[in-house]
Parts: C-alpha cells; structure tokens; sequence
C-alpha cells in the first residue's frame, strides 16, 4: 500500500504511553529531526522505551525527551555524547541496555528480517555479555543477541517518493534502512518528496512496502544551533 | 618531535601498508593520516557507513551530513562508498577491515583490551569498539605509556572492564613497539631514544625483548 503523506504532528498522533519506539541518526547526522520536534512538542506519550544509537545531545534531538522524562528505557551504544543520558542512566533514572553498535545494528536488521537471533563474537567474555547465552561455535565464544523490533520507527531520508520509496544521502544513512524494516509503524520524514518514479528504481535504499507514512520535514540539520561545530 | 602522541601516530603510521583497508579510531590515530607516506594509499573506513574518508573539509566544502565516527565533519575520495550501519559492520564483523588502530585505557600480556570504560567514571558507551577490534584482521593500539595518574597502562591483567580477550596484534607507545607473537608480549623497538629501562620502568606486563 501506498504511504499516507501526513504532517509530523499527524503522522506521530497515535504514538501511546508504553510504546517501543526506534529512532534513526548517528547524532543528529540522519536523525528525523521534525519527527523528533513533533514527538517533543506535540505528543504527551511517556513511558517510552527508546531505541537509537545515541539519546541525541543535551537539549537537542532525544536529549529534550529525556529532560521531559518521557523515556523509561534507552537502548544504545554510546550514552556518552549527552552527559545528562549517563547521569540519568548511573543514578538509575533511565533504565538501560548497551549494546556493541554492530550488534544493534545487526539485531534490527534482523528484527525486521524475520530472523529470531544470531550469535557473534561481538562482546563474548564481556561485561556486555552478562545474561546471555555463550557458547563456543567453532572454537569461538559467541553470544546469542535477540532480534530488536518496535512499535514505530522514526527514520529520515533525504528523498523519497508518494510510495514511501526513499534514498538516503552520504552518511545520513546508517541506521535508518534497518530501522524502516523492523517497526509495525514506520514513519520517514524526507527532506525532497517527488512523484513515484521520481527516483531511479535502482538508486531506491528502501523500498516503499517498509514505509507508512511520509512527512515533509520542517526542520533541518542546518537549522540546528551548532550543527557541524 | 616533542609531542608523546605524535611520535605514536607517526610509528603507526609506518605499519600501514599500501592498499589496506584502515579503520581509525578517535585520538591519536585521527592524527596518523598526517604522518602517512604519500606513496602509500590506504583505504580509510568509518563505521558510521564510508569507505573512502578523505581529509577534514575547507570551509566551503563543509557537508553536515558527512561525518566520520567522532561525528566531526570529513570528505570523500575519488571512488568513495557509502552504506548503512548494517552493512557497515557486516564488513567489520565479517574480516574485510584489515586494521585498527585504536586507543586503549589497558592491555594486558595477552592481549586482551579495556577501553570503553573506566568504573565510575562518566562516559558510558561502547560504541564500535567491540566490533572492530573482534572483527578487523589487525588490531594495532595506540596509547601513551602511563595514565595521567602515572600508572602502567601495560600490565599484566587489565582491571577495568573488558572490550576484548585476547585480540590485540601490536602496542605503539611513545617509548616502544611491541607485539604480540604466538600469544606472547614481545618489546621490538625502542621510539624517541628511550632506553630499555624507560621502558621497564613504565611496563608492569612481563614481556619478552626482542630489538631488531
């Protein structure tokens, strides 16, 4: 089915108390930054368990739904980048599962791929690896890591079309494609809409049956205070 | 050269050969590029999804949505790739990167690797590192000899939590190479005219010395 084009506030509106929710973005580089403003400012949705390689900075992207209180759980690689997401997280304000960022990466992929685990050398013998299956798979320790899937995914693209066909731009991709596949709700926000047919259907990251929705973005990575410093 | 991190990025700079695959790590190896030998062309990967990174940008070629894994802004090299994170560490995971360079806060004598974390302190993330260093077929590290505290960073068994057992191929500090031959340290140069005693002194590992 085609993508419903939606404002942001529209296309996040039924995001409820509870909810799973992925977030695209290495940084701010390829996070759905009018997705993210939209959930901030219009929602009242808490309880969140938040999926993203980082929990934005402090005050930017993520980082304004921790200081909302909003998130009961993070998953992520690197907390580091917002101070606030580690203090949170030591003092036991956030709950919180650190994941090797291959691993994550992975795992969503999976998610979104029917695939129910798979064991990697990643993390083996590591504090990361405490509570999970080990076990030696030719000679190498492994540890099994479960898929990672979600309510709603909230992913940018820079072009896409009406379909919900999308094509990502330099290093704004990464965890974005995996994401758009491992939702029950995947919501793109783009920065260029065209007609279908408006990409090269051999240029297309993402084909449109991962995506429900389509957003024109409202807000850019250059509008953002300090991006790029 | 005076600069402790620049005779250790010059040194790795030297282990790279032509037409490797190279993943950098944040610190001092962002500052081996500098030192590398023109004639030599390596491949420089990023985990956030670039092969092919090329120098800092000027001012008017600055793209904010090009960025390397310290997420400060890069270019591209003629021949450039990009690719999500997936893919991106389906290539580390899967021995297609054929080095690392990396910093680390300790090794141990053999060879397993703690730095992503120091116990109360305040960052909290692994980030790629465990990937790259399971992954990459060549783990060279980084690091200068001491702590700031002017504790060993070499030493028999790290304390701090584990980012890999046993992974680590080559230690460059600002006194010393050494390596890792079937499992065991070896020191095999000595760098900036340090002496084996300098080097004894800030080394609690047991190693083996082997100079060429």
């Amino acid at each position: 089915m085609a993508a419903q084009q939606l404002s942001a506030e529209q296309a996040i509106a039924e995001v409820k108390d509870g909810d799973t929710i992925m977030v695209g973005g290495f940084g701010l580089v390829g996070a759905p930054l009018s997705l993210i403003d939209a959930l901030v400012e219009q929602s009242t949705a808490t309880d969140l368990t938040i999926i993203s390689n980082n929990v934005g900075e402090p005050g930017r992207g993520l980082g304004l739904l921790l200081r909302q209180g909003r998130i009961r759980k993070s998953i992520a690689s690197f907390f580091t980048s917002n101070p606030e997401a580690v203090e949170a997280a030591s003092s036991g304000a956030l709950e919180y599962e650190l994941i090797p960022q291959g691993t994550l990466a992975e795992a969503i992929r999976a998610g979104g791929a029917g695939i129910r685990g798979f064991y990697t050398p990643v993390g083996a013998g590591t504090d990361l690896a405490a509570g999970r299956e080990q076990r030696e798979i030719d000679g190498v320790l492994c540890v099994l890591q479960p898929p990672i899937t979600a309510d709603v995914a909230l992913i940018y693209a820079t072009w896409g079309d009406q379909l919900g066909n999308l094509r990502y731009r330099r290093t704004a991709q990464n965890f974005n494609p995996a994401m758009a596949s491992a939702a029950t709700l995947t919501i793109a926000e783009v920065a260029e809409l065209c007609e279908p047919g408006g990409i090269e259907p051999e240029s297309i990251h993402t084909p449109h049956l991962y995506v429900n929705r389509i957003v024109p973005s409202t807000l850019r990575l250059a509008d953002v205070p300090g991006a790029g410093t | 050269m005076t600069d402790a991190r620049d005779v250790i990025a010059a040194r790795a700079a030297q282990e790279l050969r032509a037409g490797e695959v190279v993943n950098l790590g944040i610190g001092i190896p962002n500052r081996i590029p500098g030192f590398l030998d023109p004639t030599v062309e390596v491949f420089l990967h990023t985990e956030n999804g670039l092969l092919g990174v090329g120098p800092r940008p000027q001012p008017d070629e600055l793209d904010l949505e090009l960025i390397d894994a310290g997420k400060k802004p890069v270019t591209l090299t003629a021949g450039a790739a990009l690719f999500d994170s997936a893919a991106s560490f389906a290539m580390i995971r899967g021995g297609h990167i054929d080095t690392v360079v990396l910093g680390a806060l300790q090794i141990s004598e053999t060879g397993d690797i703690a730095n992503w974390m120091v116990p109360g302190g305040k960052a909290l993330g692994v980030g790629g590192a465990m990937d790259l260093v399971v992954g990459a077929k060549r783990v060279i590290v980084t690091m200068t000899a001491l702590t700031p505290d002017g504790e060993p960073k070499l030493i028999p068994a790290c304390t701090f939590p584990l980012t890999a057992v046993g992974v680590v191929k080559v230690v460059i500090t600002e006194h010393a190479v050494f390596r890792f031959i079937d499992r065991e340290l070896v020191l095999t140069e000595l760098l900036d005219g340090a002496t084996e005693a300098v080097v004894a002194a800030e080394t609690s590992a047991q190693y083996r010395v082997a100079l060429a």
